[in-house]
């Protein structure tokens, strides 16, 4: 059935077809000479690693960037796009990897804002609701959006985007925080998008969604076209050859006997004082010297919570909740904990882990204070250069040297940064929120490698991800926290993906799933 | 383009008093010259010009500390006035005694007023979050009130024929003379002086880094650990400490005694001040010194174009208004809605992601 899909929109004319885009900025060219066609009812994935020039092309199509040579023709007639409310009136809808959402104000004021017509609040109110709730992708128009996890705001980008009734849809890493069950809710979301003759541009890196969801591929390297495939008929090696141009690292987790334990929560509870807010029930959790031990879970389930108890951002009263190397640190703020050999990656870079119009070295002192960096209250710029340097080099961060800023960064470039600069800070406790979101292939396997060589060299490591594939690869052990409420540990060859997303509906009880014990007798 | 916009804004204000001075029925270029040239075209006229910058830039340049830092103090006129009150109690305790302590004493007097008025809203936001911009603000009133019950009551001079004030400081009490023949002092100088401090503090230390990381991203700061309530002090001690070392340099300097009214609004106009200035201390002087143009100027056109004295801080409040104007469009740009929209829309700031 899916072949004469393919076969119908194949015999249709394209809707969208961009020749000969170029793009260049004054110190690199994004685009050069890029042409791809989609037609009504296809789904095509523009492919590439961060900075392949995924993003400036898609940007060309919504109008946001004017390409410096090059044509779009857009159902049949040749156009030019002057900014993105002509690309909304045109029918193209897009989804940004980096949301432009006001906090303070409900989902149903941001829509309202975006769009380009007025409509009344409760009608709105209702189109959301009806959308969402056609689309699989359930909110609430009345929430604030300050309190909402980085999945659901997401949601509300998508739904923005469906109001509008788009016939080309351009996806941005969409999926970087779904849950497996909800990307496979989202993929039948746009499945049905497209067999309502919609056409959706997806951008990704990973390679096995595309396969899953794309029915033709256009692959970026460093701003050209390096391909394209009929993703079903690859492999993911033969894609990463043609967006990496050449094998894919890997990383390896040799198994090691934990040594002591470093990180402990016992009976961790915390009553949250926001309305949207997860409140954390008894979570028990240990971590050892030289594990790894990885947190799944959907968004929104106290993740959020957990992180700032942990880092101290938001303290407890029961200090002994929280133990940092014997030491109870639950009343500790975060400064204190950092003196006990805590480093934290936390979910937000900018604005959080980093400071937007700050430069890289500046950002450097902003948790290296202890490390060199200031002596008798005076700054010294010279070790904090030098230590930003290291972990630009070390990292492969892609930036203009040290005095870049930070909010110049790409989101996977200032990921690395901020992960390089809390690894190269000497931990003895690492806490990692979404180590490797909206990071390319390469990179995420450079983060997940520093990762298990900090375990390796005797760190504990506590990793919370949404990304099971990834939490699989690096974890000894793995829980799910659901509902604020932790489950037990698994070692990944213990349990299953199964397993975990059922775990992940906050059912901790139901056990091993029949063939997941089947598959335990040989392991 | 940030450092733009306060000339944007200079050019602005001056286009539009070109347009108010021609309303008004003045020949618009005689009045220029009267406003903004005349007051400086002698030495004495400079030295004036620098007199009334010294206590703006004092002002001005704790007040970009604390708006770095994002806490808003609005209440530097406040602060200004208790640190002239606590530094004119000590002149007047010792009574006329001529040692050369009692002027770093007062000196020291005023900076410690300052801070002690200052202290009342940080406790206030740190202990029941109380929004500064309001307590800072209402206990401006406090001051200029406890300030006249002084010099209407306890601190009246019993020989000044029964004037609200205070008797006049002697030599002892006074800040000696940059250039003789001027009524400018060595404050001008401490003024300079603590704006190199002030720049060291942003740009060279922990704790200065620590402020501007807690006004650009406050959750970074909750990150990296940096207290908020330290932080929510240390801002405004040090605004409240340098807008009273203004105070008291004021009433040991030009004015010489405690008077009912101490400052032309100087401390509303640091205000002004450090955001004309783009909150770093170069700018600061330089805006303290066209602010202190627009004190002469107004003055100026008071006596010779018999316009009211409100022109002054008509001018104020233009550049003010222009500066904010300024950075606003030059940030974002008005956009047009649909014209189907039959209400207006609001207007929407064009930010799509770039």
């Amino acid at each position: 059935m899916k072949q004469e899909d393919a076969k119908d929109f194949r015999s249709l004319e394209p809707r969208l077809v961009l020749t000969g885009i170029t793009k260049r900025y004054p110190t690199v060219v994004a685009n050069e000479d890029v042409s791809l066609s989609v037609r009504p009812g296809e789904i095509h994935a523009v492919l590439g690693e961060n900075g392949a020039g995924k993003s400036t092309l898609m940007k060309v199509v919504y109008g946001v960037v004017k390409p410096d040579a090059g044509t779009i023709r857009w159902e049949g007639k040749y156009q030019t796009i002057a900014n993105p409310a002509a690309a909304r009136r045109m029918g193209i809808g897009m989804v940004f990897q980096h949301f432009s959402l006001f906090e303070t104000l409900t989902v149903a004021e941001n829509i309202a804002l975006a769009l380009d017509h007025r409509v009344a609040r409760d009608v709105l109110a209702a189109n959301i609701t009806e959308v969402s709730n056609r689309y699989g992708l359930p909110i609430d128009p009345e929430r604030l959006v300050h309190s909402m996890s980085v999945g659901e705001r997401q949601r509300v980008e998508i739904v923005r985007c469906l109001l509008q009734e788009p016939r080309l849809l351009i996806m941005d890493e969409p999926t970087s925080v779904l849950t497996p069950q909800a990307v496979r809710k989202l993929f039948e979301t746009l499945r049905r998008l497209a067999s309502e003759g919609c056409s959706i541009l997806y951008i990704s890196h990973k390679l096995d969604e595309i396969r899953a969801l794309c029915d033709t591929a256009t692959v970026l390297r460093n701003g050209k076209v390096s391909g394209t495939a009929i993703p079903k008929n690859e492999t993911n090696e033969s894609l990463a050859r043609m967006m990496i141009g050449g094998e894919l690292a890997e990383c390896h987790l040799a198994p090691r006997e934990p040594g002591e334990v470093r990180l402990q929560l016992e009976n961790l509870s915390l009553t949250t004082l926001d309305p949207f807010g997860t409140t954390l029930k008894s979570i028990n959790l240990t971590v050892r010297s030289g594990e790894i031990v990885g947190i799944a879970g959907v968004s929104g389930n106290g993740q959020k919570e957990l992180l700032a108890a942990m880092s101290g951002e938001a303290p407890i009263d029961d200090a002994a909740a929280i133990r940092l190397l014997g030491t109870a640190a639950g009343n500790l703020d975060p400064a204190k904990r950092r003196r006990l050999g805590l480093t934290f990656v936390p979910e937000e870079r900018l604005g959080r882990g980093a400071v937007p119009p700050m430069t890289l070295s500046y950002n450097a002192l902003l948790t290296g204070a202890s490390h060199g960096m200031v002596s008798h209250g005076i700054v010294r710029s010279d070790s904090m250069q030098k230590f930003a340097q290291k972990v630009i080099e070390r990292f492969k961060v892609k930036c203009g040297g040290e005095d870049s800023v930070a909010s110049s960064l790409s989101g996977g470039n200032l990921q690395k940064y901020i992960v390089g600069r809390e690894t190269l800070l000497e931990p003895r406790v690492m806490i990692v929120a979404q180590p490797t979101w909206g990071v390319d292939v390469g990179a995420s396997m450079l983060i997940r490698q520093a990762l298990i060589d900090l375990r390796d060299s005797g760190v504990a490591v506590l990793v919370i991800s949404e990304e099971l594939d990834e939490l699989f690869m690096i974890s000894d052990r793995i829980a799910v926290i659901a509902g604020g409420r932790l489950s037990p540990t698994r070692r990944p060859a213990e349990t299953n993906i199964e397993q975990i997303g059922v775990w992940m509906s906050g059912n901790f009880d139901s056990g091993v799933p029949k063939e997941a014990e089947a598959e335990l007798v040989p392991t | 383009m940030r450092i733009a916009s306060p000339l944007i804004a200079a050019v602005a204000m001056l286009i539009t008093g070109f347009l108010i001075f021609t309303l008004l029925g003045k020949e618009p270029v005689q009045a220029f010259y009267v406003f903004f040239v005349k007051p400086i075209d002698t030495s004495y006229g400079f030295s004036e010009l620098l007199l009334k910058a010294t206590p703006l830039i004092l002002c001005g340049l704790g007040l970009a500390i604390a708006y770095r830092a994002n806490v808003w103090n609005i209440g530097a006129e406040g602060q200004l006035v208790m640190g002239a009150v606590a530094g004119s109690g000590v002149a007047l305790a010792f009574g006329e005694s001529n040692g050369a302590w009692v002027l770093p004493l007062m000196l020291l007097a005023g900076v410690v007023g300052g801070i002690l008025w200052a202290a009342i809203p940080a406790f206030l936001r740190t202990r029941f979050n109380t929004n500064e911009i309001l307590t800072t603000l209402m206990l401006v009133y406090v001051a200029q009130l406890i300030l006249s019950y002084l010099v209407h009551g306890p601190w009246r001079d019993p020989a000044g024929y029964n004037f609200p004030q205070s008797r006049m400081f002697g030599d002892a009490e006074l800040l000696p003379l940059l250039i003789q023949g001027t009524r400018v002092s060595w404050a001008f100088v401490l003024a300079l002086v603590l704006a190199g401090a002030a720049w060291f503090f942003s740009a060279k230390t922990f704790a200065g880094f620590r402020t501007l990381v807690a006004g650009l991203a406050p959750a970074a700061a909750r990150y990296a650990g940096f207290s908020e309530k330290r932080n929510i002090w240390l801002a405004l001690l040090i605004s409240g400490a340098s807008a009273g070392l203004a105070g008291i340099c004021e009433v040991a300097g030009p004015i010489g005694q405690l008077q009912p009214t101490v400052s032309p609004g100087y401390g509303f106009a640091g205000i002004i001040v450090a955001w004309v200035g783009r909150l770093h201390p170069l700018g600061i002087v330089l805006a303290a010194l066209l602010m202190s143009l627009l004190y002469l100027g107004g003055e100026a056109a008071q006596m010779q174009l018999s316009l009211p004295s409100a022109v002054t801080g008509l001018f104020q409040g233009l550049l003010l208004f222009y500066v904010l104007a300024a950075d606003l469009f030059i940030g974002y740009r008005l956009k047009r809605t649909d014209p189907v929209v039959k209400q207006p829309a609001p207007v929407q700031a064009a930010q799509e992601p770039a």
